[in-house]
């Protein structure tokens, strides 16, 4: 048994390059169960983070009582994090669970039924769609529904109301990916493959913390740098993480200085010859524009700008030209952070330079942060076009109104569809007056959260929810609606890395609780959505049914699914899309070819100017004949918009930690969890705590323009300069009004977003620090991730190691059978 | 040689332009895309301002031009609130890049004709941006439009 708080990532098993990753089985089961009493084992994925561990539902009368990792799956290799392994059956099976639908009465919410609850909604829905037509109506949906879910929600957007005003929070999470592969690759879709990990000679992690985002697939790290040959890694980041802990070189570049570094990173490729002129020449277009965007940007300029050492870019860049197999991976500090598609897209960039793609460890995995974020974005629920589809392109509408055998111009493509940011800002002018979020809580995750709070409680607007719990947006709902969660319910879902899973239905929902997919065939039958002939507009029974009409959707498309079936993602692995015909196990690698979807008949988007977000518009990108070559896309440097000045002095950067997930209205009930990190704290380096006379523990005031947090302070290995707020807290476990809480990072955020993925910056603020009190003892952030304590703690008692206990305890079995197979044959060819 | 009035009407109409996208920056501080890029904008027109002062100095700035109602556009008076108030600026706006671009073009022309090749450098630079810039203006505008002119009250 291990402490699976204390030690994050488990028991090593090294291998080496071009093995297999060992096989390890996680299992936790409830206190008190043993292995004997659970009943039935039910297959599902983790839905924790975007890495989609497959995992088995231990079920014992009727209850989830634990879980294991799937010893088959290709993603993990049996193994699980402390967040799949605590939170994701305890996270669900709570006493807190809403089991009615709430509506509000004479200012209070109080319970209902679904007669009523649906019947306020579509009566409201009705009479504005009567009255003002489609744009009054928005969506704000999730990265943690199922594929069946969203396909189903993009279709009553889209096709019955007519409404551009659709996204998910996969906007605050991973559209930049999508973005930046749109941009350099014509279509979105992971080139990459986690397999690439066994095979690469060097690891770049752009802004991802992958230690504490995706433990599991770290885990799949540490085990390769335990092993014989390890991979040279590079970290940009500027905490001292645990990758930037194992790193050869650490570039702890200063919050929204990102593009600057990846345009010193380019130009040492072209300086030093680092490239592959064959395939730039085959394969790309616009090198020119690159290399004269990026001139500028010596090792010396990056210095500057950056805050790193000069030697240190050299080093970094020496490494990423030079290695035989390079895989990168980007995350939130790249995508939160100002200039979020340009300096993404300068990953994709050095990958072509060296033509390092589609082959054996060389990969780009342009990361997500939600488990089904990536279906999101498939399916259109987040405004995209169904399928891939590109909204400029009027066959790409038509082949989605015969689909749904509905009239093309009811689908909304005459401007680009709305993002969440402006979602909001049309509920804030009182132009969308009816707003259905599912399945996320704004009221903490939004940036700027003094002002979300008024739009969510603006005066005119009919608000819906759709959630498992009681959250802090909630409050200001209309007409609540109880959830289904995950393990009761059935559906698929795929993981950044393109691999679908089947997750079951383990155990009934509490109470009245159904599933999203439900809801959603329930709204469009009651507002009879229809077809042209006058049949349903969503006639499915089932999920499967939604499944197989998308499939329908995918098909010829790059995520095509059409090999996949239930049947076939029943019993084992889970496949990586493409699966098709000429692809019947999966793809591991896209791009093998050189060939990539920028046809203009294929691709999803015609592209935007870097800087201003400007669309390049179908003329112009015809006439720029990409002919199935990628496009070096850049934009030159501009420093963030808020920068430190002498009355915000510091860089604040928001985050994650590895116990957490979101606002924790899962990990928050999980006792380990909640253990591990129960509450908010801020971070300082060890220099600016001495002169500002802190030490470890003492109760901060952090203010930027738009409102304050007050919170412990951790001293930490952050850089100096720069505080670091966890964005996990906030009010529904801490007895306060929001409005009247600070303990929520969002508190200080700047309304802003990056102009092409319009990703917002929630990485990038400007803050001043205060001390309000002499702190009771150290903080309580854990003391086993970025948040590790640095310094001499000023004397106070140094914090205690976090660890979980008896508790915390996870059965792991090595090597119990031999590692799976990825799916194809491609993996060693 | 008319190329100098040209000149001076460039010069002239990228500061109009300047001035007017910090404007709309200010007016419209609630859209915070377009308070931040109208002042990247407004900087990336006096960039230009600045490129061509070397050829101004050279061929000689004419303030004096012989029809000047017809060729200098005025900037923004001030900026109008609500959504279609934003509409209207920024079509504004468009109005007085366009004027800004098609006087490129005709530099340019003329700058071929000369073979001047410090001002066609110059012309390179920064007309490019000027088309970017009405991209992004039109783009905006595309997006804005449906739900100022149909759903807005
Ligand atoms: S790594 Fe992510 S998907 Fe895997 S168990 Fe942890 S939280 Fe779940």
């Amino acid at each position: 048994m291990v402490d699976r708080i204390a030690d994050i990532w488990g028991t090593r098993t090294p291998y080496a390059r071009d093995e297999r990753w060992p096989v390890r089985v996680d299992q936790v089961l409830a206190e008190g169960v043993r292995e004997s009493e659970v009943e039935r084992w039910v297959q599902s994925a983790c839905v924790l983070c975007s890495n989609g561990c497959g995992i088995d539902i231990a079920v014992k009368d009727g209850s989830m009582v634990g879980v294991r990792g799937r010893s088959m799956d290709i993603v993990n290799h049996g193994r699980l994090g402390p967040k799949g392994l605590f939170a994701s059956w305890q996270g669900v099976n709570n006493k807190d669970r809403l089991t009615k639908p709430l509506v509000r009465e004479n200012g209070v919410l109080v319970e209902s039924d679904w007669e009523t609850a649906m019947e306020r909604i579509v009566s409201r829905s009705r009479a504005l769609l009567d009255e003002k037509g489609p744009l009054s109506h928005g969506f704000y949906t999730s990265g943690q529904l199922f594929l069946e879910e969203y396909y189903a929600q993009a279709i009553v957007g889209k096709a019955g109301i007519g409404t551009p005003h659709m996204d998910g929070n996969t906007r605050l999470c991973t559209a930049t990916a999508a973005a930046a592969m749109k941009e350099s690759f014509g279509s979105d879709g992971q080139p990459g493959s986690y397999v690439d990990i066994d095979e690469c000679d060097a690891m770049f992690l752009f802004g991802h913390n992958m230690a504490e985002t995706q433990t599991v697939l770290w885990a799949r790290v540490l085990d390769r740098i335990a092993g014989p040959d390890k991979p040279r890694l590079v970290c940009v980041d500027p905490r001292d993480t645990e990758v930037a802990r194992h790193a050869e070189v650490h570039l702890p570049v200063r919050p929204g200085t990102n593009l600057a570094l990846m345009h010193g990173l380019v130009r040492e490729l072209f300086v030093n010859g680092w490239i592959d002129q064959d395939y730039i020449d085959r394969h790309t277009m616009n090198v020119d524009e690159l290399r004269t965007t990026v001139e500028q940007w010596t090792p010396e300029a990056v210095a500057e700008t950056c805050g790193v050492e000069a030697d240190d870019v050299r080093r970094a860049a020496e490494i990423f030209g030079t290695s035989e197999r390079v895989l990168s991976t980007v995350l939130q500090g790249f995508y939160q952070s100002s200039q979020a598609t340009a300096s993404s897209c300068g990953v994709n960039n050095l990958h072509l330079l060296r033509g390092l793609l589609g082959k054996a460890g060389c990969g780009i995995l342009q990361m997500n942060g939600q488990p089904t974020a990536q279906n999101n974005r498939e399916c259109g629920a987040d405004g995209d076009l169904s399928g891939f589809r590109n909204w400029e392109n009027p066959e790409h509408v038509q082949e989605l109104a015969d689909l749904w055998n509905v009239d093309a111009s009811v689908i909304p493509h005459w401007a680009p569809p709305t993002h969440a940011m402006q979602i909001f800002r049309y509920v804030e002018q009182g132009s969308i007056e009816f707003l259905w979020i599912s399945a996320t809580n704004p009221a903490v995750s939004m940036p700027q959260l003094p002002r979300i709070r008024d739009i969510l409680s603006a005066e005119g607007l009919f608000l819906v929810l759709q959630d498992l719990y009681l959250t802090e947006t909630a409050q200001y709902a209309d007409v609540v609606l109880p959830a289904a969660a995950w393990g009761e319910k059935t559906g698929t879902f795929t993981n950044v890395n393109r691999t679908v899973h089947l997750s079951e239905k383990a155990v009934e929902p509490p109470g009245e609780a159904r599933s999203d997919l439900d809801t959603f065939l329930d709204y469009s039958m009651r507002m009879g959505f229809k077809q042209l002939d006058g049949s349903p507009l969503l006639g499915w029974a089932t999920s499967e049914d939604a499944f197989n009409a998308w499939k329908e959707c995918t098909r010829g498309r790059p995520c095509d699914y059409t090999g996949l079936t239930y049947e076939k993602l029943r019993g084992g692995s889970g496949v990586p899309w493409p699966c098709n015909e000429d692809h019947p196990e999966g793809t591991v690698r896209l791009y093998r070819d050189g060939v990539f979807p920028t046809d203009p008949e294929y691709c999803e988007s015609y592209g935007h100017d870097l800087l201003t977000g400007a669309s390049v518009g179908p003329e112009a990108y015809k006439a720029m004949d990409p002919a199935g070559r990628a496009i070096f896309k850049t934009a030159p440097y501009h420093p963030a918009h808020e920068t430190p000045d002498q009355d915000y002095p510091f860089r604040y950067t928001t985050g994650r930690t590895v116990y957490h997930f979101h606002t924790r209205t899962k990990t928050g009930r999980s006792p380990q969890l909640n253990g591990a990190a129960p509450d908010v704290w801020v971070e300082m380096s060890v220099n600016d705590a001495e002169s500002y006379g802190l030490v470890e523990g003492d109760v901060v005031r952090v203010e930027s323009r738009r409102g304050h947090i007050i919170a412990p302070v951790r001293v930490s290995g952050i850089r100096d300069g720069s505080i670091f707020a966890p964005f996990h807290y906030g009010y529904w476990d801490e007895g306060v009004a929001p409005s009247a809480g600070h303990r929520a990072a969002n508190e200080l955020t700047i309304t802003e977003w990056d102009p092409v993925s319009k990703q917002p910056v929630l990485k990038n603020a400007a803050v001043r620090v205060e001390k309000v009190a002499d702190g009771a003892g150290a903080s309580s952030a854990p003391t086993t991730t970025a948040s590790r304590p640095a310094g001499r703690g000023g004397g106070r008692k140094p914090a205690l190691p976090t660890a979980g206990g008896p508790a915390a305890q996870a059965q792991e079995t090595i090597a119990p059978v031999p590692p799976p197979a990825v799916a194809t044959k491609e993996e060693h060819s | 040689m008319k190329l100098p009035v040209y000149l001076g009407l460039l010069h002239k109409s990228e500061g109009t332009l300047a001035e007017s996208f910090r404007q709309v920056s200010e007016g419209h501080g609630h859209e915070p895309d377009v308070h931040f890029l109208c002042q990247a904008l407004a900087a990336q027109c006096e960039e230009h301002q600045k490129a061509l002062q070397p050829i101004i100095d050279r061929y000689g700035e004419v303030e004096d031009d012989d029809e000047p109602e017809r060729l200098h556009a005025d900037g923004l008076q001030d900026t109008r609130s609500g959504p279609v108030g934003l509409l209207r600026d920024l079509q504004d706006l468009y109005l007085l890049a366009s004027l800004v671009d098609i006087t490129w073009t005709m530099v340019k022309q003329a700058a071929q004709g000369l073979r001047d090749k410090e001002l066609l450098d110059v012309v390179t630079g920064c007309d490019g941006q000027t088309s970017t810039q009405l991209k992004w203006l039109q783009t905006r505008m595309k997006q804005a439009a449906p739900q100022a002119l149909i759903a807005a009250g």
